[in-house]
C-alpha cells in the first residue's frame, strides 16, 4: 500500500498509468469507439482531405477516411505488435539471461558473447534488413523486432542472476538438493521480476515506435491497414496542405510511447532506490 | 595510456569478426535466393546458374565467408549492385556528411542535455524536475520520420526560413576541398556564402536527429547529479561553504557524467540507426539513405560493409569512452 | 561572564517521512565557552547528525525547526537565510570535520583545488597567499610531504593522512567553532589516537571551540572539557566531563556507562530499544527503559537547562520535590 501511495504521488508515472490504460482501453474497445469504424477499409472519394471539423474531428485523409477513426483503430495493431514482439523477446531473452547469469561455464561465457554482439548491431538496420530479406509485412516485422530485442532481455537478466546467484537463499537451496531449473525459474526468476517488468514497459513503447518506423518506411504494415506510421508516410505526398493528415497520427504515436516511457520509469524509480527521495 | 588503448583495439577485433559472421549468417539464412535477385524478372535457369557461379554463391558457406574476409582485409568490399561502384569508393564519399550530421546532431544533445539534466537535478521533485522528465521521455518517444516532416512543414513550407532537403541548394556546388566534410572545406577554401548555405541545410536534419540523444543526456546527467548530491563529500562541499554554482557545476558535475559519457558513447549507434530515417527524409547524401537504398533493393554487399562500418563506429566511440573516463576520474588513470 | 560561543535553547526539529512527522530533535540544549571542547554523546539514531545538519543549515527537505534557539556568537543562525549562512558562517566562521575520510573529499579533484576553494571564498589574498598558508597547515597537522600533497587526489592518501587533511581544511579560515562529526570512528585505534592529540593540541594552540560529537564515551573521556548526553533526541545530562563520567546522575547516562566495556566487570546492556521518533513516547523518552521510572515521567515535559560547567539533569528524580508532596 505504500508502495501504491508513492507511485501516486509521482504525477509523471501516473499520467503514464493513465494513457496506457487509454491505449489498451481503444485497443480492446476500438471498433465500438469509433466514430467511423468502417473506415479501416472503406474509401469516400467525395470528401478526401477535409480540415478537421465537427463531422471529422482530426480531418480526413487521401481516402476520405475518418483519420480520428483509424487512429482509434489503430491502437489495436500498435499494441498487438509490440505485445508480441516483447513477449517473444523475453521467452528468447529471459532464459538465456537466467542460464548465463547462473552457470560459470563456456555455455554462459558464448551467451554473453553473442548477446554483446546482438547489441553492438544497429537494431533498426538490422530489423528493417531482416523486414526486407522476409518480405514486407507485420508478421515478418515483428519476427524483426523480437530477433533483435531479445538481448536486452538477456543483458538485464544476466546482472540479477548473477547477483542473486550466491545469496543465501540459493545456497539453501542447492544444499537440500533443488534441480537447477527449479531454483532458476521458482526462486531466482521471482526476484528479478521487477527489472524484467520495468524493462518490458519501457520496450512495448520502443517497439511501437519501431513498428511504426518500419510501416513508415513500407516496411511494415500494408494498406488499407490503419497504421500510424504508414498514414504518416502516406501524407508526406500531401504536404503542407492537408496537415492534419500527417500531425494527428503522428502524434498518437508519440502520446503512446509517451506513456509507456512515463510508466517504465515510474517503476524504476520505485524499484530501484538509488534514486529514492532525498533522505 | 598507449597499452591501454592497444589492448582495447585488440579486443575489438574478434567482436567484429562476430558481427560479420552473424550479419553473414543472417542474410544467406534468408530464403530469398540472391543470385535469383540478381540475375531479374526474366533470367533463365542457365542464366541464374552462370550468375550463381560467377559470384562464388555455389561454393559452401564458409568459402565464400573466407573469400569475403579476404577482401574486407583489402578494404575491397566488392560491388553495390544499385549503384555499380566499389561498395567502398561509395562509402568514402558519403561517410563525410553522416559525421557532419551526427557531429552536430551530438553537439546540440550534449550542449542542451547536460544543463537540462543538472536543473532537472537541483530541483528534485519540484515543477523544473517534473517538466524535464515528461518532455526528456517525449524526445525519446517522439518518432523522428514525424518529427522531421512536421519540422519540414513549418519550417521549410510554412514559414520558408529554412531549406526543405539536401545538404546545399542547387546551383552551387561542393568545394573541391581536402577533407571532404562541406563545412570545415568551405571555410578552408574561404567560400563562407556556401558555408552559411551548407549551415541553414543542417539545422533541421540536425535538430531532429539531435532530439532522441538529447532527451538520453537529460536523463542520464539528471540520474547521476542526484546520485552525486547524496555523497558525503557534497555535504561537506556544502558544509564548507562551496559558493553554491561552483559546487554544482564543477564539483558535483564532474563526479555525474560517467553515466552521461557511456551514453555519448552508445547514443552512437543510436545517431547512426537514426541517421537512416532523417538522412531518407532530408535528403542527405550519407550512408544512412545509401543504407535504405541497399536494404530496399536488398543489396547484401553494402548491408554488410554499411554494418561492419556500424560497428566499428562503434567500438572506436567506446575506446574513446573509455579513455574520456579515465580523463575524467584520476582513480581509473592509477588502475591503468 | 564571557558570551558562550554556540548555545543550543530547546532545539526542536522534526523531519515530515513517508509515515508522518518524526521529532528527530526534542528540546536539546547545551552551552559551549570559547576555547573548550564540548562532547555530545548518543547512541546511533538519537539525532547527532540531524543536530549538526541544524547547526550548519542544511536540513533535509521536509525538516522544519519546531523552536528554540541555536545562538552562535550572540546571533540566533536559525534566522539567517541560505545565502547568509553560506556567505558568513559555513567555512568561515563555522568549520566541519566529517566522520569518514574516505568519503568526504571529491575523488575526481585534487586535494589542493579542494581545500583552496574555501579559502579562496571566505579569505582575503592571493592564491599564493592561501597556498602558502595551507602547506604550513598541512606541516602543522603533521602531514608527510605537504608541498607535494596538494596536486594529489584524494585517493593516493590513507585514511590517517585523509583526516588531518581534513583538520587542516576546518582550521584554513580560522573559524571560530569546529564541528566534529565523529572525526575517528572511520580510523584504526592507533591513528585514532593520534588524532585526538592532534585535535587537542589544535585547540588549544588556536583558541578554537569544538563541538565533538560522538558515540564513544572513552573519546570523551580523553578528549572533551565538557559534555552533553542525548538520548533519543533529548539532553538529557550536561556538565563537565571528568564530573557527569565521575558520578552519572541521570539513569541513562549510568546505563551507558555501565554499557562502557572499559569500566565496567559485568557488561550490561540496556533493556529495551531506542524509540523511532515517529513514535516516540510523551514526555521522558527513557522512562520506557528506565529502571528508576515513576508515574510522572510520561507526563513531565523536558525541561532542558543550559548549565555553564555546571550539572544540568533532565530527570524527574532530580526536580525540587513539590511542597505539597512531602506534607
Amino acid at each position: 500500500m505504500l508502495v501504491l501511495r508513492k507511485f501516486l504521488r509521482d504525477i509523471p508515472a501516473v499520467l503514464g498509468a493513465v494513457i496506457v490504460l487509454g491505449v489498451v482501453l481503444l485497443a480492446i474497445f476500438g471498433p465500438w469507439i469509433a466514430p467511423y469504424p468502417e473506415d479501416a477499409a472503406a474509401s469516400h472519394l467525395l470528401r478526401r482531405l477535409r480540415p478537421p471539423s465537427a463531422a471529422f474531428p482530426f480531418g480526413t485523409d487521401n481516402l476520405g477516411r475518418d483519420i480520428l477513426s483509424r487512429v482509434i483503430l489503430g491502437a489495436r495493431g500498435a499494441l498487438k505488435v509490440s505485445l508480441a514482439v516483447v513477449g517473444a523477446a523475453m521467452a528468447i531473452g529471459v532464459p538465456l539471461g537466467l542460464v548465463a547469469g547462473y552457470g560459470r561455464g563456456i555455455l554462459s561465457e558464448a551467451i554473453m558473447r553473442v548477446t554483446d554482439v546482438f547489441l553492438a548491431l544497429p537494431q533498426l538496420i538490422l530489423a528493417l534488413a531482416l523486414a526486407q530479406l522476409l518480405g514486407p509485412s507485420v508478421e515478418s516485422a515483428m519476427l524483426a523486432l523480437a530477433l533483435t530485442y531479445w538481448p536486452f532481455f538477456t543483458r538485464i537478466v544476466h546482472t540479477e542472476t548473477q547477483r542473486l546467484r550466491n545469496a543465501l537463499f540459493v545456497d539453501a537451496l542447492q544444499g537440500i538438493g533443488a534441480s537447477t531449473p527449479r531454483i532458476l525459474f521458482l526462486h531466482i526468476l521471482p526476484n528479478i521480476l521487477s527489472p524484467i517488468i520495468v524493462r518490458a514497459t519501457i520496450g512495448l513503447g520502443f517497439t511501437i515506435l519501431v513498428a511504426a518506423v518500419l510501416g513508415f518506411l513500407g516496411m511494415g504494415a500494408t494498406p488499407p491497414d490503419p497504421d500510424w506510421g504508414l498514414a504518416v508516410a502516406q501524407s508526406r505526398s500531401y504536404l503542407p496542405n492537408a496537415w492534419w493528415f500527417a500531425t494527428f497520427p503522428g502524434l498518437a504515436i508519440l502520446v503512446a510511447v509517451l506513456g509507456f516511457n512515463l510508466l517504465g520509469d515510474g517503476l524504476r524509480d520505485l524499484v530501484d532506490p538509488r534514486l529514492r527521495r532525498s533522505r | 595510456m598507449a597499452g591501454f588503448v592497444l589492448r582495447r583495439v585488440l579486443l575489438v577485433l574478434p567482436s567484429l569478426l562476430g558481427l560479420l559472421i552473424v550479419c553473414f549468417l543472417l542474410i544467406r539464412m534468408v530464403p530469398a535466393d540472391p543470385a535469383v535477385a540478381l540475375a531479374g524478372d526474366n533470367a533463365t535457369p542457365a542464366q541464374i546458374e552462370a550468375i550463381r557461379r560467377s559470384y562464388g554463391l555455389d561454393q559452401p558457406i564458409h568459402v565464400q565467408f573466407l573469400r569475403y574476409l579476404e577482401g574486407v582485409a583489402r578494404l575491397d568490399f566488392g560491388q553495390s549492385q544499385f549503384s555499380s561502384r566499389p561498395v567502398a569508393e561509395d562509402i568514402a564519399q558519403r561517410l563525410p556528411a553522416t559525421l557532419e550530421l551526427t557531429m552536430a546532431a551530438l553537439l546540440i544533445s550534449v550542449g542542451l542535455g547536460v544543463p537540462l539534466g543538472v536543473l532537472a537535478a537541483v530541483n528534485h521533485n519540484r515543477w523544473p524536475d517534473f517538466v524535464l522528465r515528461v518532455v526528456s521521455v517525449a524526445g525519446v518517444a517522439i518518432a523522428a520520420f514525424w518529427l522531421a516532416i512536421m519540422l519540414q512543414m513549418l519550417f521549410a513550407m510554412q514559414l520558408g526560413w529554412l531549406p526543405l532537403r539536401g545538404q546545399l541548394s542547387a546551383g552551387l556546388t561542393p568545394p573541391p576541398g581536402p577533407t571532404g566534410f562541406l563545412l570545415l572545406d568551405s571555410l578552408l577554401v574561404g567560400r563562407f556564402d556556401l558555408f552559411a548555405d551548407a549551415l541553414r541545410h543542417l539545422v533541421l536534419p540536425a535538430v531532429t536527429l539531435s532530439l532522441g540523444g538529447l532527451a538520453t543526456i537529460t536523463r542520464f546527467t539528471r540520474a547521476g547529479v542526484l546520485d552525486t548530491l547524496q555523497k558525503d563529500f557534497v555535504f561537506y562541499e556544502r558544509a564548507s561553504g562551496y559558493a553554491p554554482r561552483r559546487l554544482v557545476w564543477i564539483y558535483v558535475l564532474r563526479n555525474s557524467v560517467a553515466a552521461t559519457v557511456t551514453q555519448i558513447g552508445l547514443l552512437f549507434g543510436g545517431l547512426i540507426a537514426g541517421a537512416v530515417v532523417v538522412e531518407s527524409i532530408y535528403d542527405w547524401p550519407g550512408i544512412g539513405s545509401y543504407t535504405v537504398q541497399a536494404i530496399l533493393t536488398a543489396d547484401s554487399k553494402v548491408m554488410l560493409a554499411v554494418t561492419l562500418l556500424v560497428g566499428l563506429i562503434y567500438a572506436v566511440v567506446n575506446i574513446l569512452t573509455d579513455v574520456a573516463h579515465a580523463l575524467i576520474d584520476p582513480r581509473l588513470r592509477d588502475r591503468a | 561572564m564571557a558570551m558562550p560561543v554556540l548555545e543550543v535553547e530547546a532545539l526542536r526539529v522534526a523531519i515530515r517521512g513517508d509515515e508522518g512527522m518524526a521529532r528527530i530533535l526534542d528540546h536539546i540544549a547545551f552551552r559551549l565557552e570559547t576555547g573548550r571542547i564540548l562532547g555530545v554523546v548518543g547512541e546511533s539514531g538519537c539525532g547527532k547528525s540531524t543536530l549538526i545538519r541544524t547547526i550548519l543549515g542544511i536540513l533535509p527537505r521536509g525538516a522544519q525547526v519546531g523552536g528554540g534557539r541555536v545562538m552562535f556568537e550572540g546571533e540566533d543562525l536559525l534566522a539567517f537565510s541560505e545565502a547568509e549562512l553560506n556567505r558568513q558562517v559555513r567555512g568561515s566562521r563555522i568549520s566541519f570535520i566529517p566522520q569518514d575520510p574516505y568519503l568526504a573529499l571529491n575523488p575526481v579533484f585534487t586535494v589542493g583545488a579542494q581545500l583552496l576553494e574555501t579559502m579562496r571564498r571566505h579569505r582575503h589574498g592571493t592564491r599564493q597567499d592561501h597556498r602558502a598558508e595551507l602547506v604550513r597547515l598541512l606541516r602543522r597537522v603533521q602531514l608527510p610531504d605537504a608541498e607535494a600533497a596538494l596536486d594529489r587526489y584524494p585517493h593516493q592518501f590513507s585514511g590517517g593522512q585523509r583526516q588531518r587533511l581534513l583538520i587542516a581544511a576546518a582550521l584554513a579560515c580560522a573559524p571560530r567553532l569546529v564541528v566534529a562529526d565523529e572525526p575517528t570512528t572511520a580510523l584504526d585505534v592507533t591513528t585514532q589516537q593520534q588524532i585526538l592529540l592532534l585535535l587537542r593540541e589544535l585547540v588549544e594552540e588556536t583558541g578554537v571551540s569544538m563541538l565533538f560529537v560522538t558515540h564513544d564515551l572513552g573519546v570523551v573521556a580523553e578528549l572533551c572539557d565538557d559534555l552533553c548526553v542525548i538520548y533519543a533526541g533529548q539532553s538529557v545530562e550536561t556538565g563537565l566531563a571528568r564530573a557527569v563520567l565521575g558520578s552519572p546522575m541521570h539513569p541513562y547516562t549510568r546505563a551507558l556507562l555501565a554499557c562502557h566495556p572499559d569500566r565496567s566487570e559485568g557488561f550490561v546492556g540496556i533493556p529495551g530499544a531506542v524509540p523511532s521518533p515517529l513514535r516516540a513516547p510523551p514526555g521522558c523518552r527513557f522512562a520506557p527503559r528506565c529502571p528508576e521510572a515513576r508515574q510522572g515521567c510520561p507526563a513531565r515535559a523536558p525541561q532542558p537547562r543550559a548549565a555553564a560547567s555546571g550539572r544540568a539533569v533532565d530527570c524527574i528524580l532530580y526536580d525540587p520535590v513539590p511542597v505539597e508532596a512531602v506534607s
